[in-house]
């Protein structure tokens, strides 16, 4: 079976958003952008279905501005087989986002979708299950393990309460969480071979997709900063703070 | 407006996330609430004795025993038929589900949102609470997920809404629940306890964990935490993690004993009206937010504390 793997770009992990001045969103003129790191995750898991030979194909996708093609080089040198760029300049929302994933599955017919949980810029956590609603597919989200076996596909999920087992009927959606697996970096050979792998440009037109987005944004703003306090000396000191709190006794 | 809320329940009580959903839910208007599990009839009870609601919509039904989403999100999607605003926990089943009802229905979902500020505006963090972005929606109706901390819980009581037993909208039959690890804990939850301490990579090890944290929580009533790092190493399980990808808490006291604090990890405790910091790093990041630090080797320090109090 195929398996699709929609990948984000995003503002690196490490780096500190910085808020516009004019309060219209988050600067990214010339910050380091990366592959949100759940997507990685969901990268690693598609290529070891592969390596078990569950898999036979591994296809990723990524709906942004053209130098989303970076991310897909990326899924590419990571073992990925071919790539689909859908070229969209501004807000693609999880919505929209969703809705082309399900026209390319239409597509492709891949048996499994592996998504991230969530983009760590908008931390939505929305596309996996919207695009499991749009196709009419089971979904199994926050996922920490993910056992394929015939016509199923079983997924625990990290929850609240601690970890949850469902059994999907293929073909499934797959939302990754961070123990699922630790992702691999791309070997040079890799990131060299993966220039000559294919990588295919369309217009959301193509899929006859409406990108308008259903909310507005009207402002972004900075949290209020918390200011640092104090430091005591010892324990004692320590203890007399925690009575004054009234938490210890 | 009509709003329905998803209450989350074990199929014997309500959770208190449900209360803090409740509470959004009434600034949009009237609240309506959803029981879906299997022999629930008492959450339905329950649920229409907290203060402001109108009404129970109660569907009892094998399908709904799991809260899987494939059975639960078209019973919502019917309901929506007579609701305007559907509001989830920003919980792990709030967020299975609330996405699949807004696909089903063409809506854009508004995720974690922090405030109501009008029937189509709200405020919701981005960027792990980075930025706080405020975002007003086109689409006919609503659906939201609620972060519980930034609202206050409503009356468990005193409300006189009625029940009202709708029918099921069957099994999808694509999905089955198979199994649950759920800790059972003497301790609070984290996201509704008044204390919590947290452990980090500092603590070494699982049995550090136990060794050096637990009584300290003991001492304090306080329920547990972890970084991610602290999970990733398997010295505690994954529903302990706090942080932008983890539980979200906003106790009176964090204590984060052996915790650097990452961006992500501040995204998840940050709103905790104290914070207090032990680390041997003086540098570490954590002492940037922390209102009271203690700088030294936790492995003396925590023992000591908890000794002394
Ligand atoms: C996509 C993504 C999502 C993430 N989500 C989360 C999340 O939800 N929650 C989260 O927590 N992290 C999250 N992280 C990870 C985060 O970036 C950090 O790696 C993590 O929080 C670090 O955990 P830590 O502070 O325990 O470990 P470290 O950063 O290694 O810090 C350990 C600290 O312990 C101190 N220490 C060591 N020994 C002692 C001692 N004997 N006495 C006192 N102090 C000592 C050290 O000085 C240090 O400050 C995420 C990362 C990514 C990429
Ligand atoms: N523009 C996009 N292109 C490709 N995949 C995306 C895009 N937006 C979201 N996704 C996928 O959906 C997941 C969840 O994103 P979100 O719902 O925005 O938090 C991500 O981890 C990706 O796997």
């Amino acid at each position: 079976m195929k398996i699709l793997v929609p990948v984000k770009r995003v503002l690196d992990y490490n780096l500190k958003p910085r808020v516009k001045a004019d309060g219209s969103g988050i600067d990214l003129a010339n910050v380091k952008q990366s592959m949100n790191p759940f997507d990685e995750i969901a990268v690693e898991e598609a290529i070891r279905l592969k390596e078990k030979g569950i898999a036979t194909e591994v296809i990723a996708v990524s709906i942004g501005e053209a130098k989303s093609q970076e991310t897909l080089r990326t899924a590419l040198a990571m073992g990925a087989d071919r790539a689909i760029l859908v070229t969209h300049d501004g807000v693609a929302e999880p919505l929209a986002v969703a809705k082309l994933l399900k026209a390319i599955a239409d597509e492709e017919q891949p048996g499994l979708i592996i998504l991230g949980k969530q983009a760590i810029d908008d931390d939505s956590n929305q596309t996996g299950q919207m695009l499991a609603a749009l196709l009419g597919w089971a979904q199994g989200t926050f996922a920490s393990k993910v056992e394929v076996s015939g016509e199923t596909v079983n997924v625990t999920r990290e929850v609240d309460g601690g970890l949850e087992t469902v059994a999907l009927k293929l073909p499934a959606i797959v939302t990754t969480d961070l123990r699922l697996n630790e992702p691999r970096y791309a070997s040079l050979p890799n990131i060299m071979k993966a220039k000559s792998k294919p990588l295919a440009t369309k217009a959301p037109g193509d899929y006859g997709v409406d990108m308008t987005p259903r909310l507005t944004t009207l402002n972004v703003s900075e949290p209020p900063k918390r200011q640092a306090g104090i430091k005591v000396a010892s324990v004692d000191e320590l203890v007399t703070k925690l009575k004054a709190l009234g938490v210890a006794a | 407006m009509k709003t329905l809320v998803l209450v989350e329940h074990d199929n014997a009580c309500v959770k208190d996330a449900t209360l803090h959903t409740v509470t959004a839910a009434a600034a949009l208007g009237e609240v309506h609430l959803l029981v879906a599990g299997q022999g629930c009839a008492a959450v339905a009870d329950e649920a229409a004795k907290i203060a402001g609601v109108a009404k129970v919509h109660l569907a009892d039904d094998a399908a709904y025993a799991h809260q899987l989403p494939e059975n639960v999100a078209p019973l919502v999607v019917a309901l929506m038929a007579d609701h305007e605003a559907f509001l989830a926990s920003a919980t792990t089943t709030g967020k299975n589900i609330a996405p699949r009802v807004a696909a089903l229905l063409d809506v854009m979902q508004i995720s974690d949102i922090i405030a109501v500020d009008g029937p189509d505006s709200f405020t919701r963090p981005i960027y792990a609470g980075n930025a706080i972005a405020k975002v007003k929606t086109s689409d006919k109706k609503l659906v939201i997920t609620v972060r519980g901390t930034a609202f206050d819980k409503a009356a468990a009581s005193g409300g006189s809404g009625t029940v009202e037993t709708v029918p099921g909208t069957g099994d999808s039959g694509i999905a089955s629940f198979v199994g649950a690890e759920i800790a059972a804990s003497e301790r609070p939850e984290l996201t509704s306890a008044r204390v919590i301490v947290s452990g980090g990579r500092g603590v070494g090890s699982g049995e550090n964990y136990h060794k050096i944290i637990d009584p300290l929580a003991d001492k304090l009533g306080a329920a547990t935490g972890a970084s991610r790092a602290a999970v990733d190493a398997g010295f505690v399980p994954n529903d302990y993690q706090v942080g932008q990808t983890g539980k979200i808490v906003a106790p009176d006291v964090y204590i984060a004993v052996g915790i650097s604090g990452a961006i992500q990890h501040l995204a998840g405790m940050k709103d905790s009206k104290t914070i207090i910091a032990i680390n041997k790093d003086e540098d570490a990041p954590i002492f940037q937010v922390a209102d009271i630090g203690l700088v030294g080797d936790l492995f003396q320090i925590v023992p000591e504390l908890t000794a002394k109090l």
